[in-house]
């Protein structure tokens, strides 16, 4: 059933996930519980591309993220899976799964670093900008501090930024700017891979637009893969190179983010391009019936099946595997594969 | 009330709204909303869109329609009537039995520790004829069924227990419970899944069509404005830059900020370049 492996690992991928299966598990009062959120997702991320994760909330995005940056912390358990990172300097691949905690102090931030979704929560409200970077940066970075703040000055410049906000207080910039300083805290180490979770949700459409060219130009200069996390697809489609749709801890499809627009495959994905309102189209859109299953009971089968209008026996009885069906375009669905008995 | 032909269901007169910044012997004024004007008339629901980035007074302007902020200057008539001018408690309810929010934010909306019934049959008590469990159970239920859930769904339910969604949705079933003839929705689908804006914006259409409801609809989502609205304001900072016939403006944009605003929207065929 696991179709991991008509996906063989590459040189050029900085991540690899094989299979990998992150569940919350809690026990209270004898009562065994199990949330699975992130269900044998198996993909692979290229250096120099931006890779986008498309899928509702409670659909396992940040929980496949806090795997992904070693964040286990009970009750989240990894329970099978190898996560890979294969960065340049390194020899070996890193398994963040069994590394070492003093490894994956070395790897974070400097290798791997994080634009969260909320920035107020990310710079500390009672301290100065700079004394942010020095919290996030000054060990990664290994310089005494007037060089230091040079590098962090050069940083800000090359984003365009005023270097005198170092001073200010997070309060003191616009949710726009505070998002900005986020992204350079980010990347002032130079990582290979960012993590982006919702960089842009909580702002609006101008400001949008100017943060995902900040973060595509930060990108493409410095040659570093993103994992790129937001349900709207229409920042998805500007921004991407490569899309994956995640439905109930489960990657339903996957495919070079211009093809996928074009052809959508999976029932999900097809509903989710076909009812994005635009300008200029007054076509009726629909909405899915149904809301999004429960991961601590899911339905047995497709976890679509219960919404799906294309819905057949064989779904109700047994999970589709994530096929190849055209080169680089993944799908799980009985519909598109229909399984040779 | 007024005797005589209503024509108006809310008449925003030259209303602005200042605010003070520092201290109390400071001068300086934050103008918030600034001049603004628009009416809605009786017996033809719409809905009316206010579109404009943050910081551009369109909160500022539904509190003050909500009666909740008085304006510093100009006058809001609802139904003709000068909201100045309601103080007593009975005139107060009818009001708020007539002028209905639907907030932000689903899951701030609602009191994580209470279940989300009760706001319904606390709604009923108030603003129906309902004084029994069963009458309110019925209202709510009522309610419920408007926007596409039933009482069962929702009983007994925290919050934590629904979907973004299925609270929006609750909050306007909610509202619905008053039979409002206004809706005043602040930004009702920024919080909410991309997947479930159209759900939330489908039942808007249908509460204007078969429920006669206008609905205020504040929103920097350019792309369901166009979708849902009939006529609508761009606002930049407290000043209204442009106003019509929403496809209209929303298609051909004339002033620069509109044409900022409509460039800047995201589309599967546009590109981060241009």
């Amino acid at each position: 059933m696991i179709a991991s492996d008509n996906l063989k690992p590459h040189d050029q991928d900085v991540l690899q996930l094989r299979n990998v299966k992150a569940y919350y598990k809690t026990k209270f009062f004898g009562i065994d519980r199990e949330v699975r959120a992130v269900d044998s997702i198996t993909l692979n991320i290229q250096r120099n591309q931006i890779y986008g994760l498309a899928g509702e909330s409670s659909s396992g995005k940040t929980t496949l993220i806090k795997t992904i940056a070693g964040n286990l912390r009970p009750p989240l358990r990894l329970l099978e899976g190898n996560i890979l990172f294969n960065f340049r300097n390194h020899s070996h691949p890193i398994d963040i799964a069994t590394a070492s905690s003093e490894k994956l102090y070395s790897v974070r931030w400097k290798h791997i670093s994080y634009i969260m979704q909320g920035s107020m929560s990310v710079l500390n409200p009672v301290r100065r900008i700079h004394q942010s970077f020095i919290d996030f940066a000054f060990h990664h970075i290994k310089q005494p501090y007037p060089k230091f703040l040079k590098i962090v000055q050069q940083h800000l410049e090359d984003l365009h930024l005023d270097p005198n906000i170092l001073k200010a207080y997070p309060h003191e910039l616009s949710g726009g700017m505070r998002q900005r300083v986020a992204i350079a805290l980010a990347t002032v180490c130079k990582p290979e891979f960012i993590i982006a979770d919702e960089p842009t949700t909580a702002l609006d459409v101008v400001v949008q637009k100017s943060v995902l060219k900040l973060i595509k130009n930060v990108q493409q200069e410095m040659g570093s893969s993103m994992l790129f996390i937001t349900h709207d697809l229409a920042v998805h489609a500007n921004l991407t190179d490569r899309l994956g749709i995640m439905y109930a801890g489960r990657l339903v499809e996957e495919g070079e983010t211009k093809k996928l627009f074009k052809n959508p495959l999976h029932p999900y994905t097809k509903h989710l391009i076909s009812s994005l309102p635009s300008i200029g189209d007054l076509s009726k859109k629909n909405s899915l019936e149904g809301s999004p299953p429960n991961l601590a009971d899911p339905p047995a089968g497709c976890r679509f099946h219960p919404r799906c209008p294309l819905a057949i026996e064989q779904c109700r009885i047994s999970n589709p595997p994530l096929v190849e069906t055209a080169p680089k375009h993944r799908v799980a669905c009985f519909k598109v594969n229909p399984r040779k008995e | 009330m007024k005797l005589g032909l209503v024509e108006n269901l809310i008449k925003v007169e030259h209303v602005s709204r200042y605010f003070s910044l520092g201290g109390i012997l400071t001068t300086n004024r934050f103008k918030a909303v600034d001049n603004v004007s628009f009416t809605i008339p009786v017996g033809s629901p719409q809905i009316f869109t206010i579109i404009g980035e943050s910081g551009s007074g369109k909160t500022t302007l539904a509190r003050m329609m909500l009666n909740l902020v008085k304006p510093s200057s100009g006058t809001i008539y609802f139904k003709g009537r000068d909201l100045t001018t309601i103080h007593s408690r009975k005139d107060k309810i009818r009001f708020m039995g007539d002028v209905q929010p639907v907030f932000q934010n689903p899951f701030s909306a609602f009191n994580p520790l209470k279940k989300v019934d009760r706001y319904l049959y606390i709604s009923a008590y108030r603003f129906t004829t309902a004084s029994t469990k069963s009458e309110s159970e019925k209202c709510a239920d009522i309610a419920l069924n408007k926007v596409g859930l039933s009482l069962p769904e929702v009983k007994d339910r925290f919050p934590h227990e629904l979907s973004g969604g299925q609270l929006q949705r609750i909050a306007i079933a909610r509202a619905l419970i008053a039979s409002p003839s206004l809706l005043i929705a602040d930004e009702p689908v920024s919080m909410v899944d991309a997947s479930l804006r159209i759900a939330i914006v489908n039942l808007f259409k249908t509460l204007r069509d078969d429920l006669g409801v206008s609905i205020i609809y504040i929103t920097h989502d350019l792309t369901t404005a166009y979708y849902i609205s009939d006529q609508i304001i761009i606002m930049q900072k407290g000043v209204v830059v442009e106003r019509g016939e929403a496809r209209n403006i929303l298609e051909n944009p004339q002033h620069p900020y509109s044409q900022t605003l409509k460039q800047s929207v995201l589309s599967p065929t546009s590109t981060l370049n241009d």
